[in-house]
């Protein structure tokens, strides 16, 4: 599947949920799921200091695509981790580095992305982006 | 006693909605609400005599000049101070410790003492780290005990003839304990000290009197204390005033400029260089004026209320931690339920219209004591009733709930 269709199937399960209190215990459930990181990789170097939440990310290349796998020490951001992760991993580095996040808007948690809240995640899509460039330019 | 239905009045926003739930504002330690009083006056300003200050001989300048003035006035009562022109208007709290941070480079010499609390804002830090990088003088910090009290015994081991300079907050933002600065300061001028304390978690619930605790320098933000954001003062004792040079150059502070020399204008406009807050300033005045009319005594005793209620309800959470629980604290509670993240409250309680404050509170190194990556603090303030606090602590146990 491509970036696109996956997020548009986020977007589709998401509008099954009433309220904020199913999407947040949605969010909760994907927090509480299995570490998305392995140990190995929850190191300062993959670390991203939010001012209120860690963000771990590590990246890889397998195929010519970018496997990504992250963590953080909070439950909802570690969803939304789960969620991105989903988006992005997997992909070639060309396509995430074209695609956007508006579909987190469209589910109703943009709160989580703006800048101001510090929770690591706006510096972790910066960090995907990144290391797909990074990526680009090695198979170029 | 105190009406608190009709206080909340002068209050408007808060009969606002916040995600469709009505607002319970619970992060006064970080600004405090601004009642319609010091709007209207902001209003007033600037619909009736909004022009440059000590300048101009037209009306308006005039009365602008005369209302700033008589705003200094009211803080220097308001505080104690001994004369007007020892109150400094700065743009907060920061501004002011960064002024006098500033002002000693030229006084301090390589090996010089200076002493910090365990449990300062990082405002109260940085600046006196980054003066020590400058001048070569040692940074030394006075340890606290697990319920965030600082030892004074340790304080007595910190001092001697090396100390130039002590600051510590008045009250601790991330803890709400009150610090025992009067000893603090005593025990410095001791061994011939200057004092700063940092009175920005101080001045909504505490009056300091600057004479009698004699302290060096005492600095605050207008937008604790029901004021505008943006503005503040610095009270520095006269001599010491006259002793620091001044902290930026420009128009105000000067007494007469040519190319060869410039002579400094005298207290207190030595330390305000350019065009002021002035409308900020007046803003000021007016909330001293609307907090003295409650009586901060009142307002002490009401919070200290609101503080115990809470910290009963909120212990009965099975989990709950509450970091700071010193013997003298105000109405600042800063606690973690066991196994969930700060964040992850914080941002569910926003859904449940509760604003509090989530993380470090510009105090890592408080945090990095008792090793956990933050706190969620509830802070009050005289506006907030017991029905609020009964329905903040419903929703953190929904919160709790849906997180475990």
């Amino acid at each position: 599947m491509t970036i696109k269709e996956i997020q548009e199937n986020i977007v589709d399960e998401f509008s099954m949920f009433d309220d904020w209190m199913q999407r947040y215990e949605y969010m909760i459930e994907l927090g509480k799921s299995l570490p998305l990181i392995d140990e190995q990789y929850k190191t300062d170097d993959n670390l991203i200091k939010g001012c209120q939440s860690k963000v771990w990310v590590h990246a890889g290349l397998d195929n010519d695509k970018v496997v990504f796998t992250a963590d953080s020490d909070a439950i909802i951001t570690k969803g939304i981790i789960a969620i991105l992760i989903r988006a992005f991993s997997g992909q070639a580095p060309k396509d995430i580095i074209e695609a956007d996040t508006g579909f987190i808007d469209e589910i109703g948690l943009k709160e989580h992305l703006s800048p101001t809240r510090a929770n690591g995640l706006v510096s972790m899509i910066k960090q995907i982006k990144m290391y797909a460039i990074a990526y680009q330019t090695q198979l170029n | 006693m105190i009406d608190i239905k009709s206080l909340r009045e002068d209050f408007p926003i808060l009969q606002r909605k916040v995600n469709g739930q009505p607002l319970i504002y619970l992060d006064n330690a970080a600004t405090s609400q601004t009642p319609k009083q010091v709007v209207d006056t902001i209003v007033d300003y600037y619909y009736n005599y909004n022009a440059n200050i000590h300048r101009g001989v037209h009306t308006l300048s005039q009365e602008a000049t005369d209302k700033y003035e008589q705003a200094r006035r009211t803080i220097q009562e308001h505080f104690n101070a001994a004369h007007p022109y020892e109150i400094i208007f700065t743009s907060g709290t920061t501004h002011g410790i960064n002024m006098i941070a500033s002002g000693f480079e030229s006084l301090l010499q390589p090996g010089d003492e200076l002493i910090v609390s365990a449990m300062e804002h990082h405002s109260n830090i940085v600046p006196w780290q980054m003066l020590c990088e400058r001048t070569g003088a040692i940074l030394k910090v006075i340890p606290m005990s697990e319920e965030g009290e600082l030892s004074m015994e340790a304080y007595d081991t910190l001092l001697n003839e090396k100390t130039r300079l002590v600051f510590c907050n008045h009250i601790s933002n991330a803890l709400g304990t009150i610090n025992p600065i009067k000893t603090i300061i005593d025990k410095a001028h001791a061994v011939g000290a200057a004092v700063l304390i940092d009175g920005a978690q101080a001045c909504p619930h505490i009056k300091a009197d600057v004479q009698a605790l004699d302290v060096d320098f005492y600095v605050v933000s207008a937008h604790k204390m029901c004021g505008p954001t943006g503005v503040g003062v610095l009270y520095g004792k006269e001599e010491w005033l006259e002793k620091l040079p001044p902290y930026q150059g420009g128009g105000e502070m000067i007494a007469e400029v040519s190319f060869e020399k410039t002579t400094y204008a005298g207290l207190p406009h030595k330390f305000e260089a350019g065009t002021p807050d002035i409308c900020g300033g007046i803003a000021f005045g007016a909330a001293v004026d609307y907090i003295n009319r409650i009586g901060m005594e009142n307002i002490a005793a009401y919070e200290h209320e609101l503080l115990e209620y809470a910290t009963d309800k909120l212990l009965e959470i099975d989990g709950l931690r509450i970091y700071g629980t010193a013997g003298k604290k105000t109405s600042v509670i800063s606690f973690n339920i066991e196994g969930i993240h700060p964040y992850d409250i914080g941002a569910i309680l926003d859904k449940l219209g509760v604003a509090v404050r989530t993380g470090h509170h510009c105090a890592q190194p408080v945090m990095e004591f008792y090793k956990i990556p933050g706190t969620v603090r509830a802070s009050f303030a005289f506006y907030n009733t017991k029905e609020e606090i009964d329905t903040f602590v419903a929703a953190l146990i929904r919160a709790k709930n849906m997180l475990l």
